[in-house]
Order: structure tokens, then C-alpha cells, then sequence
């Protein structure tokens, strides 16, 4: 029911919505909570467990019980806080977990058999049959409990994420936050205000304050405009900080304004890493309920948010008031109904001393006991010293104290402290570096107050930063001193709800704590108290209160659970935003990429890169054809592969080849100028880390290569190595793996391709294998180098990146006239399997240079790193597993990676296991399968039988060991 | 004999606008890292003043001169970007070229700043990171470096093979903020 | 957790990888049980503890952290190596 001249609504803007399929209009300033109440919508939701009916009980982010789903379709979003939802045309919402509506839900029953369903029942109700546990019993009870559901459909990505910084973030932009960004701003302070309500004012929109003369929430307005019109202020509404983080950082969750949406690209809200040297928490506090039994009905509500819906919003929460409380909070509420004229049917303090000001009927010393009614408040039951009575009113306002809003203080683990004169936990003091806290957090709860910590807050944080503050008037305000009497539930008839949106009483903590869980955090575990989306906002103290009532210890003995982010429910697509699809991660692309694509290779993942896995030819219909002709193609004519995925790094200055040395486990520096030499680099335990070539283009010039997988961990470990172990030396290692495009030619055509591409022939003629040089194509600076990962003639011919796409053309169409062409990762894979030559299926991690049979390769002469865990005798152990090549013998003749090795006549259980396949594939030029793997004392082995079990696959295969490399096992053909 | 032909790393991928916002690719010339020896950043500065009116750049700095900048480029490290590199610098440093390994983009127009806050975890405060400096930095979880042409103005480097990713995550956040302030 | 790198300045934790304890790399090219320890025998300080990070996705530097690995303050950030002389 709207009242009269109340409200900081827009009446000029009238807004249409539907809720339930049900068409309601409100204003502009409107949240649905309080347009629906102003319709007299009060049931709008059903709870957790019991379908009980429920009601708006808050007007803030901590409310328990109206949440709805908002949208339709895929981007429908489940459990939005009605009381938080800026109402805008055409806003849909909906009820949940009811069934078939609201009004009528089946299975309000589970609220008949209450007295099974208490604490723990599911642990004790279905243990039996086990089989039914996952398949009966969970489904059911998901059905039956719960919140809202999402829509099943993949959501579009309609978050976004982003950083801001400053010298001092304000959280919370009531009168203490307000006062604190102004003073540390007039300080000079880069200053970033956040507020998750949608205008500035906190606590004084939603009361009959004045500040400095004037109305509340019109001084609050006016210190927005002022701030805002600083530079060095960010005002950022909609934004509630979700958690505090080490070093500063903050995480904050925004809702974008409801006018934005539908415009292209619109984001629903953006995830905010703030990083800020100072923090002013100044959060405000929460109103607490009272456990007194029936306190779910609808109409019952916080006595603050009965004020908020009056004085903010113009919306009367009933026709008839009680007013219950043990603190001032009550009498206010009575004052502001009665000056908007609505009708105050009781006010019940429980406080014996208490008097009162107004013409109510008043109940000091007085509780109430009961609430009946059936789709909400009727009538309420209290209890005075005299006696039982029964009073008629549909709104119960209820005010058990308030919590100071504690939780990012205590997010990096601290633990809040115990106030009894406010019977309340406050905030640790220095429990967050760098965070102070103001206001109602801080446990200051008159207007004066707040304005005055604010203040104070603000200017320390500006001292702190080392800036100096300027005097700023404190506005005059009203002060008082704060009265409670501690309640935290009442006995009597019916269950008392402590959480509502987990539907637990006071009865079911009661229980916990007689079977003996005791420890607060089991109490939370066993009731689940505390677990649902407001994280007990509204129930923690009071739970914990009702679990030290029953296990006879204190409060603070009792203690806390732990607070963690994020303090409202953020959603996974915020937190994640930009993590799906294309922004998932980077893609890098060749300079091939488009040449390949359009040559209709399906590209496959290869780290960040995308590589082809094939190029397919007309009549091709198995990635096996394409894969079998392109290694033909290689070993007759001629084939062209894209390797600039492969890392490369220079190294320069007069101690490159020392550096080189100590690098890699041979001699670099024994390399002449012009050549080309294959290197082992091993990590400090041993063990081998990556393999690659190293050429020497000049005499303190180098280019190593790296594996495409490894790049970037071995530009890391040349780092290391040179500014930490070795910093003395004068050798300077730049990746250069994105300046140029470099591509295989190989096979025995090779030549014919390069002759027809490079400007002068004679570079060619003079290269010896192993050799490097510079060359020319079209008048472009290129590297020449004659190395072989195939086993045939072999080249990689380098150009600056911009020439990549056109060279790659020149390259394949020389080779398609030639017989051969380009081929791609699958071909690539079993020339070199073919050739024995490993990659990092068989450097995996675990292995040694003994391992791959390339002991030879460590220098005895100069120091490398690695060398001395390498020496170990364990690690060059004849009883290791060795590298060795297989091909199948018997009747089956498929070889599958991961299969393990066992001796022919061995059972293949794991106490047998002899070693592992690592590579294997169908060799076209052999006609067989092949494969490369580890086998113990494999190389003494060459020539007995094994068999190779993959137990997952089901395949068991007889092979014979062979030394690694099939295919010209003498190397005169790449040589030649 | 071939003729070959060159490709810019974001072509085809921009320009992109979006509201008041524009991204197009910038060609900067040569870019050569220099990376000086032992004790030589003292003489590579006096080589760089005297062949190219520039000079060593403090970490974060952008030494711009009429033929070219030096921009910093990490540690021990910095970019000569326009000019090809005299020879007498390679006495000092050693010389890399880099002039195909970077793809750079200029974003401008008001919001870049927001655009850039979706983008980068750097402090992008003007008291912080006014005009004419530079930084090394996470760009959309590349490896990148941004620096800020003007208030309203950025160019940002990452690696060549990632341009379709970085014009595509730019080009998002630039239709997101355009969206909100459309 | 922000680092403060000696010369990019306080940057996003994200930019940083971390490798370990900043030990001394022992002497000498034979195996020995100061390498054991070197390797494996590695204390788990709660409290201060020095570690080397890279700056990966910023400038490329090597850092040695002193931070308390209880309270995750940040006591100094140096360059490594830097000690012997550039």
C-alpha cells in the first residue's frame, strides 16, 4: 500500500512488470520487493525445505526469502534478492521452488512432516539400501529442496571483468563512507567510493534523519554530486565488494544499470579487481530477527526494513503494525508509522525499563510469543508479566539489535571480537592490513557517530598515504546512545526459524548440540546454518547464541565460523567472464594459418598454437589416407611443414658459447660458425628438460631451438640461468620465435624446391648437412639450415614473419609440381617415429639422458646444469627403463600409447610391469605398426619378445624389441 | 626466384570502431631489441644519442626523438623502434631484430582508459602511467606491453601469432564500454 | 597479493610466476650432500621465507621475495643476481 507524500520514487515514471505472469506497475526507484508490496503481493517465495510461504523480511542484499528467477530462456537467472532488483519496464520474474504455483504448492506437505525432516535426517532417513543413495534418494531430494533452477541452455557471455586501482577504496557509502572518501579526496587521495545500492545515502534513504540541517537522504544526494565532481573520485554504485584479499586487492561485483540492457554488447555486470593501498570499510550493520516460534510468516520483517519500504520506497509493509524489539530501533520504526499514519497496533519491547514517548499501546518487558495467520500475519500472540494475549495486526516488525557488517575485515582469516554493551561482534582491529573500519561496522550507530568515525577514518587513511588533510566540518546530526537488552529467541509453541533460507529452527540446533555437535563448525555442517546463498547474514550470531544458550558456554567462548568471499552470491559467468570460447585462452596462429585453412587441414591444439593435423586430399576419407600419403610424399618427393611453432631463441655477447655450455649437456662451444649441432638440456634434478639444435651464425652468435611445447618454459630456465646462476657472464638469450616463419622442406626433392626459391644456388650446393647460412629469397634476408626431423635431405628455411604466407605458397606449389606438398602433424609424428627420433611423449619428465640412450651427450669436461643430479648412480642404473622401438609379431598388430610392457609370459598385473609405450603409429613405409617406448634394461633387450597390455582398452599385442629407428637406420639419406 | 609478399600481423582484422572508440593497427618501422653487455648501458646510451638523437630509457620510459623512440622493454632491455639500427650499436648491445614478431595496436577515443581496465592489470591511473610511458605487462593473459600515446590513447604490443586473439578481446571490451556509455 | 617489482612497481600477482626457496646454487659439478639437500631436503617455513619469482608476463626480471608465508606480507623484493654486478 502506497502512502502519500513518502518515498524517494519518481511518480512521474510509472514502470509495468509482471511477476508470476501476474502484470503489476510500480515507480521509477522502485525495487520489485517494493513494488509488490505495494501491490499487497506479500507470499513471494517458498522456502527451502518446508515450502513454507515466505515474505520479504529485509529490504537489502541479506534477504533470506524473496528470491525469484529474473528473464526468460537462456538467460534466465535464478535467485535474485527481489529486494535488491531495480524494478524497469518489462521486468520478469518469477516465483520458485513451488509447484504448481505460489499460491498452491504440493509440496508445502513436507511442512506436515516436519518432525522428520530435522537437522541430519537425510544422514540418518536413507542409508538404506546404499544403491539407492545416488539414484533415488539425491534425486528425490532435489526435487523436493531448493531454490531457483537454471535453464539448461548454454548463457551467452554477457559479463565482463576489469581492474580499477586507487589510494583508498571506500566500502559502503552511507553518512561513514561518504565522510571518509570526502576528507581522504580533500586530502588529494585517488579515492574509489563503492556502494551496492544503486544511489549514495545508505542508511539515511531509508529513515527521517537530518544532516547538517536538511533532510538525510538530500545531503547524501548533494555529498554525490560533490564527490563526483572531484577528479580524483570514482563514485561506483551497484557495486558491492565481495571480498578483501591479500596486498591490497579487493574483488567487487557490479550490476550494470537495467537501461542499458538490450543496446548490442550490453554486459549484465562486470567483475572488479580493485587493487588499493588504503580501505575504509564502512559496510553499515544488519538488522538481526528474533527467534520467537512462527517467525517465517509473511508480514513478519525487519523493523529497519518496514522503515525502509516507508520512508524510501512510500510503501506501507501492513495495515497494522506490531512493533517488537529490544533496542530503540523499535520505537523509531513506531514513530515514523504513526507520522505516515498507519496504524501501530502494539509496541512490545522486551525491555523491563524501557519507556515510551508515543500514543501506542506499550509493552515493556513484554515478547512475542507467536504469530498466527494463514498465507501470513493475522493475529500475534505476546506474553507480559500478566499474561498471554493475542493481538490482530498483519505486520510484525521486529528488531533484535544489529550485527555490524564484520565480514571483509575478517576475510584473510581473522576472527571478529565479542562487544557485550552492544552484544554484537565487532570487527578486529588491524585484521586486514591497510583496512580501517567506520561507522554502524565499527559498531557506531547514531548518525553522529558514523558522520564522525567517517571522517576520522577518512583522514587517517589520507595520513597513512602520506597526504595531508585538510580541516572538513563534521555536519551536525542527530547522536544518541545505544540501549539493548540481548534476545535471541523466545519459548513457546512451534518451531522458531534461526535461517530462513535453509529452513533451520531453533529446535534443530538444540539437537545438534545434544548430539554432541558442539563446535560451531559442526553445528553449521550438521544443521546446514549458514550454508545457503546469504551465507547467514541474517542468522549466524543468533544461531550461535542459541548454541551457547544450549551448551551452557558464552558467546565469544561459542565463536564464529569463518568468513569468507564472496560476501554476496556472485555468479560463475561474472567470475569467469571472458573464459569461454574464442577468450578462453589465446590462440597463436602461423603465418601459414589462412594457407592451411584454406587448404582444408582440420587443425589440432598444440599448446596455444594451431597446427594441421593433415592435409586431405579429393578421394580421402580417413585422416589414415591423407597421413600415409603425405609420409610417402616426404620419403619419394617432397614435403613442406610449417615449424615456426617451434621456439627460438637468440644468444649473443662474448660469452654466448659458455653460456651455451653450461645450458645444454654438450659443447656448444665447440661448434663452428655455420653449423648446426643437436642439444640435451636437463633441469637441476637430472632429468631431461627439453631437446633442440643450436647453430652457430657467428662467432658469438647463436639460435637455439626449442620444442614447440617447451618454448616458453626454456626462455625462462636461459633467464634463470643468466641472471641468477650464472650473472657474471656477458650472454644475452632474446626469443625471437615470433620474427620468423621457418619451414621444413625434406625429402629427396627437397633441393629442386629450395633451388627454385632462393635468389642464389649456390648457398644450396655449398650447405653440408648440419650446416647454416644466410640466404636470399626475392631479395628477403633469410636463414638456411640443413637439419632433418624426417631422416630425409632435410631444410628449415627461415624469413622475417611478414613473408611467412607468401613464401609458405611458393614453398607447397614448388612441391605439389614436384609430386609432394605440405604435410602436417599426423605425417610429421611417424616419419619421426619411423626414425626413432623422440619428442616430449618420450622427454615426458621422468626420464634421463641414460633413459633416451644419449648418456654419450654429457660432457665430462665442462659444468652444465643438471650435471650433478645426473651423476647420480641410480640415474644411468642398467636396470632403468630404456628407450627401445617395438613392432607387433603376433596375431593382434595394433599398438596403442599407454599400454604397459610385461614379459611374455608374465601375468600383466602392475608387480610385473617392465615399462610403457609412449609412441606408436602405422609406418606406410614399412607396411607395419611401430612404436617407441621404455622398457627395463631395454637396450639389452633388442630382439626378445614382450607383450604390450592396455588394460583400459582391452588390448594385448606380442611385440619384439627393437633399437629405436626404422627407416635408413645409418642416416646416409639425410646426409646425402 | 620468388616474389614475396608482405602481410602486416593484423590485416584483415581491423580497423574496428565501436561508439567514439577506434582500433587500428600501427606500423612502427624497424623494431630492434637492444640488449646491452656488461656495464655498456652507459656507452649504448651515447651511441643512441649520437646516431639517433635518442638515448637509454629509465625503466617504464619512452625516449621519443624526431627520427624514433627507445622504449623500455624490460629488464636490461629496450626497443629502438623506427630507425634501422646504426652499426655502432652493436659494439654496446646485442642487436635483435624485431620487426616482424609484434603486432601493435593503437586504441584511442574517450573510454580507451576503460577499455584498457578490461584488458590489463596495470594501474593505468595518469598520475601513474601518464603520456609517453610504457610497461610490460598481462594483456588479455598475453605477454604484451602497453604504452599510453595520449590520455585517450594506447598502443599495445603482443606477440604476432596471437593478433586475432588480442584484436578480438580488444574489439570486445571496446563494444562493452561503448555499450555503456552509448 | 601484489609485487612490487624493483622496476615495473607494484604490479598484479598474475604477471608472476614462482619458482621456490632462493637457495644458493651448492658448489661444484659432483654429486654431494649439500646438492641433496639442495634438491630435496627443503625446509616449509611457516613464516618468513625468501623465494625467487619471475616476472614473466612483465619484464622478464628475476626477483628474490621476502614475505611471510603465515600473514603473506611482503617484506622486500630484489632483483636476483643482481649482487653480482651488472
Amino acid at each position: 500500500m502506497r502512502i502519500d507524500g513518502k518515498g524517494r520514487i519518481d511518480r512521474t515514471r510509472r514502470v509495468s512488470f509482471s511477476f508470476d505472469g501476474h502484470r503489476h506497475t510500480g515507480f521509477s526507484g522502485d525495487t520489485l520487493a517494493s513494488a509488490l508490496l505495494a501491490d499487497g503481493v506479500r507470499v513471494m517465495g517458498r522456502s527451502f525445505k518446508y515450502h513454507r510461504p515466505r515474505g520479504a523480511m529485509t529490504a537489502g542484499s541479506e534477504e533470506p526469502n524473496a528470491l525469484v528467477t529474473l528473464g526468460l530462456g537462456a538467460a534466465q537467472v535464478p535467485n535474485c534478492r527481489a529486494t535488491t532488483t531495480e524494478l524497469h519496464e518489462g521486468l520478469v520474474a518469477r516465483s520458485q521452488n513451488r509447484w504448481p504455483s505460489l499460491g498452491f504448492d504440493v509440496l508445502a506437505v513436507n511442512d506436515l512432516m516436519a518432525p522428520f525432516f530435522g537437522a541430519g535426517f537425510y544422514y540418518k532417513t536413507f542409508m538404506w539400501p546404499r544403491a539407492f543413495w545416488e539414484k533415488v534418494y539425491e534425486p528425490a531430494i532435489r526435487r523436493a529442496a531448493g531454490l531457483g533452477a537454471l535453464s539448461g541452455q548454454p548463457a551467452e557471455d554477457r559479463y565482463e571483468r576489469a581492474y580499477a586501482h586507487c589510494d583508498l577504496l571506500v566500502i559502503g557509502g552511507g553518512p561513514a563512507g561518504l565522510m571518509a572518501a570526502l576528507a581522504a579526496a580533500e586530502a588529494g587521495a585517488d579515492v574509489i567510493l563503492a556502494e551496492e545500492d544503486v544511489a549514495l545515502g545508505g542508511r539515511l534513504l531509508a529513515e527521517t534523519e537530518e544532516v547538517d540541517g536538511q533532510d538525510g537522504g538530500d545531503w547524501a544526494a548533494e555529498m554525490a554530486a560533490r564527490l563526483g565532481a572531484m577528479p580524483n573520485v570514482r563514485i561506483m554504485t551497484r557495486t558491492a565488494v565481495t571480498g578483501a584479499y591479500d596486498g591490497g586487492t579487493f574483488g567487487a561485483l557490479e550490476r550494470t544499470a537495467p537501461d542499458i540492457e538490450g543496446r548490442p554488447h550490453a554486459p549484465a555486470g562486470c567483475f572488479w579487481r580493485i587493487a588499493a593501498r588504503r580501505a575504509v570499510l564502512a559496510a553499515g550493520a544488519l538488522e538481526r530477527p528474533v527467534a520467537f516460534p512462527n517467525n517465517d510468516r509473511p508480514g513478519v520483517m525487519m523493523a529497519g526494513a518496514v522503515r525502509a519500504y516507508l520512508n524510501r520506497w512510500g510503501v506501507a509493509a501492513g495495515r497494522s503494525v506490531l512493533v517488537f524489539g529490544n533496542n530503540d530501533s523499535a520505537h523509531r520504526t513506531v514513530a515514523d508509522l504513526q507520522e505516515a499514519g498507519v496504524h501501530v497496533a502494539a509496541l512490545v519491547d522486551a525491555r523491563a525499563h524501557a519507556t515510551c514517548g508515543h500514543d501506542v499501546a506499550f509493552y515493556p518487558g513484554a515478547q512475542v510469543t507467536g504469530t498466527a495467520g494463514r498465507r501470513g500475519v493475522e493475529a500475534v500472540c505476546i506474553a507480559t508479566a500478566r499474561g498471554e494475549e493475542r493481538i490482530a495486526a498483519d505486520t510484525v516488525a521486529v528488531s533484535g539489535g544489529w550485527n555490524p557488517t564484520v565480514h571483509l575485515a575478517c576475510h584473510t582469516g581473522a576472527r571478529p571480537v565479542w562487544d557485550d554493551r552492544l552484544a554484537a561482534f565487532l570487527p578486529p582491529e588491524g585484521a586486514v592490513p591497510g583496512m580501517r573500519v567506520a561507522g554502524a561496522a565499527a559498531g557506531h550507530f547514531s548518525t553522529r557517530a558514523c558522520l564522525k568515525s567517517g571522517l576520522a577514518e577518512g583522514r587517517h587513511a589520507a595520513k597513512d598515504l602520506g597526504l595531508k588533510a585538510p580541516a572538513t566540518d563534521l555536519p551536525p546530526a542527530s547522536d544518541g546512545s545505544f540501549d539493548i537488552l540481548p534476545l535471541w529467541q523466545v519459548e513457546g509453541r512451534g518451531r522458531a526459524w534461526l535461517d530462513f533460507q535453509n529452513d533451520v529452527t531453533v529446535k534443530d540446533v538444540e539437537l545438534a548440540a545434544r548430539e554432541n555437535f558442539r563446535s560451531v563448525e559442526h553445528m553449521k555442517r550438521y544443521t546446514t546454518q549458514g550454508m545457503a546463498p546469504d551465507q547467514g547474514k541474517n542468522s549466524n550470531v543468533g544461531a550461535l547464541a542459541v548454541l551457547a544458550e544450549a551448551t551452557g558456554r558464552s558467546i565469544p567462548a561459542t565463536g564464529t565460523t569463518t568468513f569468507r568471499p564472496p560476501f554476496v552470491p556472485v555468479p560463475i559467468a561474472a567470475m569467469g567472464a571472458g573464459g569461454k570460447g574464442k577468450t578462453f585462452a589465446p590462440e597463436r596462429f602461423t603465418t601459414s594459418h589462412a594457407g592451411t585453412i584454406r587448404r582444408g587441414a582440420p587443425m589440432i591444439e598444440a599448446g596455444l598454437w594451431y597446427r594441421p593435423s593433415y592435409f586431405p586430399r579429393k578421394g580421402e576419407t580417413h585422416w589414415r589416407q591423407s597421413c600415409d600419403r603425405e609420409v610417402m610424399m616426404v620419403r619419394e618427393a617432397v614435403g613442406v611443414c610449417d615449424v615456426s611453432t617451434l621456439g627460438k631463441i637468440d644468444v649473443q655477447g662474448p660469452d654466448a658459447a659458455q653460456f651455451l655450455d653450461f645450458l645444454y649437456t654438450n659443447a656448444m662451444s665447440k661448434l663452428a660458425p655455420g653449423r648446426v649441432r643437436y642439444g640435451l638440456m636437463l633441469r637441476e634434478d637430472g632429468h631431461v628438460m627439453d631437446d633442440g639444435t643450436c647453430a652457430r651464425l657467428a662467432e658469438d652468435h647463436f639460435l637455439v631451438t626449442t620444442t614447440t611445447a617447451a618454448a616458453g618454459a626454456v626462455m625462462r630456465h636461459a633467464d634463470f640461468a643468466g641472471q641468477v646462476l650464472r650473472p657474471g657472464w656477458d650472454a644475452r638469450a632474446v626469443s625471437v620465435t615470433e620474427q620468423w616463419a621457418q619451414f621444413a622442406v625434406a625429402g629427396p626433392r627437397a633441393r629442386d624446391v629450395l633451388a627454385d626459391v632462393l635468389d642464389d644456388q649456390g648457398a644450396l650446393d655449398d650447405l653440408p648437412f648440419m650446416g647454416c647460412g644466410p640466404v636470399a629469397v626475392g631479395g628477403v634476408a633469410a636463414r638456411l639450415f640443413r637439419i632433418s626431423f624426417s631422416g630425409e635431405t632435410g631444410y628449415e628455411i627461415a624469413v622475417p614473419a611478414r613473408f611467412g604466407a607468401s613464401l609458405f605458397e611458393a614453398l607447397v606449389t614448388r612441391a605439389e609440381s614436384l609430386g609432394g606438398g605440405a604435410y602436417g602433424m599426423e605425417a610429421l609424428n611417424v616419419l619421426r617415429i619411423e626414425k626413432g627420433f623422440i619428442t616430449h611423449a618420450e622427454i615426458h619428465g621422468r626420464v634421463t639422458a641414460f633413459d633416451v640412450g644419449m648418456q654419450g651427450m654429457m660432457s665430462r669436461k665442462k659444468d652444465f646444469i643438471g650435471k650433478p643430479a645426473a651423476s647420480r648412480e641410480g640415474l644411468m642404473d642398467e636396470g632403468r627403463e630404456q628407450l627401445v622401438g617395438l613392432k607387433p609379431v603376433g596375431a593382434v598388430k595394433e599398438l596403442l600409447p599407454g599400454s604397459h610392457l610385461f614379459n611374455e609370459a608374465a601375468e600383466p598385473v602392475a608387480a610385473n610391469d617392465q615399462g610403457y609405450i609412449t609412441s606408436a603409429c602405422y609406418s606406410p613405409t614399412l607396411g607395419h605398426v611401430i612404436g617407441l617406448g621404455f622398457l627395463a634394461r631395454g637396450r639389452a633387450r633388442i630382439g626378445e619378445r614382450v607383450r604390450a597390455v592396455d588394460h583400459l582398452r582391452g588390448s594385448a599385442t606380442i611385440c619384439e624389441v627393437c633399437a629405436p629407428g626404422w627407416v635408413d637406420p645409418e642416416g646416409g639419406r639425410m646426409r646425402g | 626466384m620468388v616474389d614475396l609478399v608482405e602481410m602486416t600481423p593484423c590485416a584483415g582484422l581491423v580497423p574496428v570502431t565501436a561508439g567514439a572508440l577506434r582500433l587500428t593497427e600501427a606500423a612502427p618501422g624497424w623494431v630492434t631489441v637492444l640488449a646491452p653487455y656488461k656495464g655498456q648501458q652507459g656507452a649504448l646510451g651515447r651511441a643512441l644519442a649520437q646516431a639517433h638523437g635518442l638515448g637509454w630509457p629509465e625503466p617504464g620510459e619512452v625516449i621519443a626523438g624526431k627520427s624514433g623512440a627507445v622504449q623500455w622493454f624490460g629488464r636490461d632491455l629496450a626497443l629502438l623502434v623506427g630507425p634501422e639500427p646504426a652499426a655502432a650499436l652493436a659494439k654496446h648491445a646485442a642487436l635483435t631484430d624485431q620487426s616482424d614478431a609484434w603486432a601493435v595496436l593503437r586504441i584511442e577515443g574517450p573510454g580507451a582508459t576503460a577499455v584498457m581496465a578490461r584488458l590489463t592489470p596495470l594501474d593505468l591511473r595518469e598520475s601513474v602511467f601518464g603520456v609517453g610511458r610504457t610497461a610490460r605487462t598481462d594483456v588479455a593473459h598475453m605477454a604484451g606491453a602497453v604504452t599510453r600515446a595520449g590520455t585517450d590513447a594506447y598502443d599495445i604490443m603482443a606477440f604476432r601469432s596471437m593478433a586475432a586473439s588480442l584484436v578480438h578481446e580488444v574489439a570486445m571490451a571496446m563494444r562493452r564500454v561503448a555499450a555503456r556509455t552509448q | 597479493m601484489r609485487i612490487p617489482c624493483p622496476l615495473c612497481g607494484m604490479r598484479d600477482l598474475r604477471e608472476f610466476s614462482v619458482r621456490g626457496a632462493a637457495l644458493p646454487e651448492p658448489e661444484g659439478a659432483a654429486w654431494s650432500a649439500a646438492w641433496d639437500d639442495y634438491l630435496h631436503n627443503r625446509d616449509n617455513p611457516a613464516g618468513e621465507s625468501r623465494e625467487f619469482w619471475y616476472h614473466g608476463q612483465g619484464c622478464g626480471a628475476w626477483l628474490v621475495v621476502t614475505r611471510d608465508t603465515v600473514t603473506h606480507e611482503i617484506a622486500d623484493v630484489v632483483l636476483a643476481g643482481a649482487e653480482a654486478g651488472a
